[in-house]
């Protein structure tokens, strides 16, 4: 199966290994991500104000470029997933934004929401199923303690994301069991690691991690997996006493596609 | 409120499509924010302060800056308020002021260092920046 697949800035530069092993992982699983031509940065930030239209374009962009392909447009980095989904939700339910996108973009059928956003994580679970990956596991993670770290742009908000129950997730843990861990559950793994307000309060999203990764050392997790480099980098800035790594790159652990990278 | 904040409150009340009336005013949205502690005004006080027309002090305050955009107040809020939204249409109605930007390019290179991902320069930008 194909699909279109938008990696984003930062996969390209800071977060390689969440591109390159999502790639890898994805082929063993039977999918082939489509590199959009041409696609641009998402912003970084879904802006919810009713009159943005201009900080939708580039989200627009990429959803037309799949809707063209036929195929579902597939993202990695929690950021870019929120703003993508949101933005085609936008497209899809609120008219006057829809209007003035099409307005300035003129395209030859207007663009209504048409296409089907995943997160990686969604489509392993929708479209490849668990017992698959369980299937293609070459190196069980046996013994680890694997704890998830959703923070909030997977989940929230679950009106428009419906990716999983936003106060009680599972999807990431399913994911951590099919590869061979155990997947530890412990408080905050929900909550906000401070975001990008390390850059103009470094200590202010520095509590914010601190809280996070002593919840994930407490409960006895060995590592902790995310999908996005921002929560990384504050997680690790700030000091984790527990490594952090890409849900990915777990995946290539378990999937033995890791030392090919 | 004179002419102009009354425009003023009607165009945060509709950039933001929230209905700040349907608030009971249960604080929860504020219960849960994780930058509660860094705000002067919160989630639960911007939405009746809106209702009042009481806008300068929101758009004074460096509580607007200070929202993660985490949307737990939009999900936790038991009456489908979404608080969020007001503090996004709040900032955006200075911001979007001539020479209101809160962050500026020259503020960025003392702060990189070699592992910052773009994702948090890009966001910061969409935040504070028009
Ligand atoms: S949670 Fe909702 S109803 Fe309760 S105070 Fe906040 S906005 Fe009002
Ligand atoms: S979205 Fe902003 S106001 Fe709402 S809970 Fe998160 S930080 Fe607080």
């Amino acid at each position: 199966m194909k699909v279109s697949y938008f990696p984003g800035c930062t996969l390209k530069t800071h977060a390689k290994d969440l591109d390159t092993y999502a790639r890898k992982c994805a082929e063993i699983l039977g999918i082939t991500l489509e590199e959009i031509e041409e696609w641009q940065c998402c912003g970084g930030a879904f802006t919810t104000a009713k009159n943005e239209s201009a900080t939708k374009l580039s989200s627009v962009r990429a959803l037309k470029a799949a809707k063209d392909k036929g195929q579902a447009l597939v993202t990695v980095c929690s950021a870019c997933h929120n703003v993508i989904k949101q933005t085609n939700y936008t497209m899809a339910t609120d008219a006057e934004v829809r209007m003035k996108v099409n307005n300035y973009m003129a395209p030859e059928e207007p663009y209504a929401g048409e296409t089907q956003v995943y997160h990686y994580l969604e489509l392993i679970r929708d479209v490849v199923g668990f017992d698959k990956v369980r299937e293609k596991v070459v190196n069980p993670l046996k013994g680890q303690k694997i704890g998830a770290y959703y923070g909030c742009l997977l989940l929230r908000p679950n009106s428009v994301m419906k990716m999983d129950d936003p106060e009680n997730p599972q999807i990431i843990e399913d994911l951590i069991r099919a590869l061979g861990a155990t997947p530890v559950v412990y408080p905050y793994r929900n909550e906000c690691c401070g975001g990008y307000t390390v850059i103009e309060d470094p200590e202010f999203a520095g509590r914010k991690s601190k809280i996070i990764t002593e919840s994930a050392k407490g409960h006895g997790v060995d590592r902790l997996v995310t999908a996005c480099p921002l929560c990384k980098y504050n997680l690790v800035k700030n000091g984790s006493e527990v490594p952090v790594v890409y849900f990915t790159e777990l995946m290539a652990e378990a999937l033995g596609v890791k030392e090919m990278a | 409120m004179d002419n102009k904040n009354s425009n003023l409150q009607a165009e945060i009340v509709r950039m933001s499509g929230v209905n700040p009336r349907k608030c009971m005013r249960c604080g929860k949205c504020s219960a849960t924010c994780p930058a509660y502690d860094e705000m002067e005004y919160h989630p639960h006080q911007f939405v009746y302060m809106v209702e009042n027309g009481e806008l300068e002090p929101l758009m004074k305050s460096k509580s607007i800056y200070k929202c993660l955009t985490c949307f737990a107040c939009v999900d936790r809020c038991p009456r489908g308020v979404e608080p969020a939204k007001l503090v996004e249409a709040v900032r955006l109605a200075v911001i979007r002021q001539q020479g209101k930007n809160h962050l500026k390019p020259e503020d960025i290179p003392p702060i990189v260092d070699e592992d910052l991902p773009q994702q948090a320069i890009v966001t910061a930008f969409r935040k504070y920046a028009k």
